[in-house]
């Protein structure tokens, strides 16, 4: 029995991970930019998670963001109602299953597993290229396609702000039939923030991380210089 | 050294010098400190390839404190929790965001699993290069070569752990060779598994295995390892016996006690390596998606292959030996004789002590058909070591079969070659480089 609802909440993965060998944009973004990583964690409650779960992720650390519990209570969740809780999500695999053929993957570490070996920070980027490529597609029962990830399950969540393209099939280029909210320019800072969003929600302490790592070098530095003269120093009469 | 056994610490009247008299009395305090530190008189022209015998105790030591530290909070357990991500895979990311410092822990402990075989590598390779193998340090060889196979085991078990998609795929395609063994094979890998695919059952015996009884072996030979090496006493790079030249004292002419000199010597290599592991494990721990595979991020699903599944970087040369045996012999499929082939090419380093037969240890005095034969020996591994992390592709497979052969070629020629080079007198004393 466990496999079996192993086995049923994973085989859309399959359809997930295939993925098709398509020149990816760089990510423009840095996890460094707070103002950014805000606004990429509004975009993501507000049209990821209704879908998606992030159920490593903890609301609280949504503070590390620089904002506050309550802002955080009041802007940001809308699927607990503590702050302590996990970021995860209130639709059942099994309609979803029913509803997009696939169920939608946890996304929390996704920017990470959609890196490359190599290559840790490519994961970013096929986020930044995969989110702006849905082209309308009458053939697929969504009514969307996406260029890097063909026939995804997975219907365009931000249409209204980008608008809607089309592939134009003789130079295999998309192009914008009905415009969105934003100029493209504008959606593609708000898809940076939220693939920026994501990159830091995949390990949110990565930057304490490199800041520790700065310190700790540097006292393994002092300490290589103590130690490197108390050799010379025990060693002088060996010859 | 025997010397030390009979000897008996006499109280100076002081606190401490009393305790010490006490427990001397009842336990070899004092002798065991001479025998393998104070006294133990160790070659004094050690060189940098004689850094990774202490650095590989020092990441022993790291992978087992760390390790205590990620059972209190790591589940094992393949059943789905109420997101439906395997409570496995989640403990893991749990012990990455939520346990305090669990982040540093948990790269500590996978850092440290690649670091192991980089230093046991290095420290293997020491002994290549100077004959450490050579009588009389046959033993101290063989637990060596017993340390490596049961650390692979141990990485084995371990990559199980985080429950993500190479780890799951990865045991589903080593438990399976075992299946190619004749009349017993499918039996052993249900065996091994306790079931008949990669599930909770496999899953806690690897933890089982991985936390507790592998560890305990580990530590183990090791003691053997040290306690053999420390009875005949340290090869060096000229691989000159120094207890052939003592002074009116019984020490040797060229050695130097271990304690202060090697001690404060090695503080110098384990700072350096430190520096080295900190710069992965706090700006790419990741390894360049060699240490953590990407792949690994996914929870293990059991309905979908990954279209590529390659092994951890240290095992690669091996498994490129397995997939380079395409051939039916006798009967039987080239399966088993890929796993033949990848068994032999770890167990085939216990012989080394019976294949070499130059009249010298030390790469120094050997002559260039051994250091042509050694470079081309690690030219062939690390080939084999790159295509394993491949797919396969038919000129992989041509050029993996080469290295195949010139690695075995290496080993079972040696008896002949060894002996063909033009050697250079060894010197009386070590020389200091």
């Amino acid at each position: 029995m466990k496999k079996l609802l192993i086995a049923l909440f994973f085989a859309p993965l399959m359809a997930f991970a295939s993925g098709g060998n398509v020149h990816l944009d760089k990510w423009p973004g840095a996890v460094s930019d707070k103002a950014a990583l805000q606004n990429g964690a509004k975009l993501f409650v507000n049209y990821c998670l209704n879908c998606h779960g992030a159920s490593y992720m903890r609301y609280k650390n949504l503070t590390d963001l620089g904002l506050t519990e309550q802002q955080v209570k009041d802007n940001l969740m809308f699927t607990s109602d503590k702050i302590g809780g996990l970021m995860a999500v209130a639709a059942r695999s099994d309609e979803q299953k029913l509803w997009f053929g696939a169920t939608p993957p946890d996304l929390t570490i996704v920017a990470r597993a959609r890196g490359e070996a190599g290559n840790a920070g490519a994961g970013a980027d096929w986020l930044y290229t995969y989110l702006r490529s849905f082209y309308r597609d009458p053939n697929r029962p969504t009514g969307w396609n996406n260029v890097v990830f063909e026939n995804v399950g997975m219907p365009n969540p931000l249409w209204q702000l980008q608008g809607q393209q089309v592939l134009n099939h003789e130079t295999h280029k998309l192009e914008m039939a009905i415009p969105g909210q934003l100029s493209p320019a504008e959606f593609d800072k708000a898809i940076s923030d939220l693939v920026g969003f994501m990159v830091w929600m995949g390990e949110p302490q990565q930057e304490f991380r490199r800041t520790l790592g700065i310190g700790v070098l540097a006292f393994l530095l002092l300490l290589f210089v103590l130690a490197y003269a108390l050799k010379k120093e025990y060693w002088k009469d060996i010859h | 050294m025997a010397a030390g056994k009979s000897e008996k610490y006499k109280s100076d009247g002081s606190i401490g010098g009393n305790a010490l008299e006490w427990v001397d009395a009842r336990f070899p305090a004092t002798s065991l400190y001479k025998e393998h530190l104070s006294e133990y008189y160790a070659p004094k022209n050690f060189n940098f390839w004689y850094f990774f015998g202490s650095l590989a105790l020092l990441v022993l030591v790291i992978q087992i404190v760390t390790g205590i530290f990620l059972v209190m909070h790591y589940k094992p357990d393949a059943a789905l929790n109420a997101n439906g991500v395997p409570i496995a895979f989640a403990s893991v990311e749990y012990i990455m965001r939520d346990v305090p410092g669990g982040w540093l822990i948990r790269y500590m402990h996978s850092t440290g699993a690649s670091a192991f075989f980089i230093v046991v590598y290095l420290h293997m390779f020491r002994g290549l290069l100077y004959g450490s193998y050579r009588k009389p340090r046959e033993l101290t060889w063989l637990f060596g070569v017993g340390i490596f196979l049961v650390l692979m085991g141990e990485a084995f078990f371990g990559y199980l752990l985080p429950w993500g998609q190479m780890s799951f795929w990865g045991a589903q395609v080593i438990v399976n060779l075992f299946s190619a063994i004749p009349v017993i094979g499918p039996d052993l890998s249900i065996l091994i598994r306790g079931d008949f695919v990669v599930g909770d059952a496999t899953l806690n015996r690897f933890f089982s295995f991985h936390v507790i009884a592998f560890p305990l072996i580990l530590i183990g030979l090791v003691a053997a390892h040290i306690l053999a090496l420390h009875e005949t006493g340290s090869n060096n790079p000229d691989g000159i016996e120094i207890k052939a030249n003592k002074d009116e004292n019984g020490i040797p002419r060229d050695g130097i006690p271990f304690h202060p000199y090697y001690t404060v010597k090695d503080i110098v290599g384990v700072v350096v390596f430190l520096m080295v592991f900190s710069a992965v494990m706090f700006f790419a721990p990741e390894g360049g998606g060699y240490f953590l595979e990407t792949p690994n991020f996914y929870p293990a699903d059991p309905l979908k292959t990954p279209p590529h599944i390659a092994p951890v970087w240290y095992f690669t040369p091996y498994y490129s030996i397995l997939r380079a045996m395409v051939w039916n012999f006798f009967g039987l499929p080239a399966k088993f004789w890929g796993v033949v082939g990848m068994g032999a090419s770890v167990v085939i380093f216990a012989f080394l002590p019976w294949l070499d037969r130059s009249p010298v240890k030390s790469i120094r005095y050997r002559g260039p058909i051994y250091k042509t034969m050694l470079t081309l020996f690690v030219i062939c591994f690390f080939i084999l070591g790159y295509l394993g992390t491949l797919s396969p592709s038919p000129m992989g497979e041509l050029i993996s079969q080469i290295c195949t052969v010139f690695y075995f070629g290496f080993f079972l020629g040696m008896p002949w070659w060894s002996r063909m080079d033009k050697f250079k007198p060894v010197p009386e004393r070590v020389t200091m480089k």
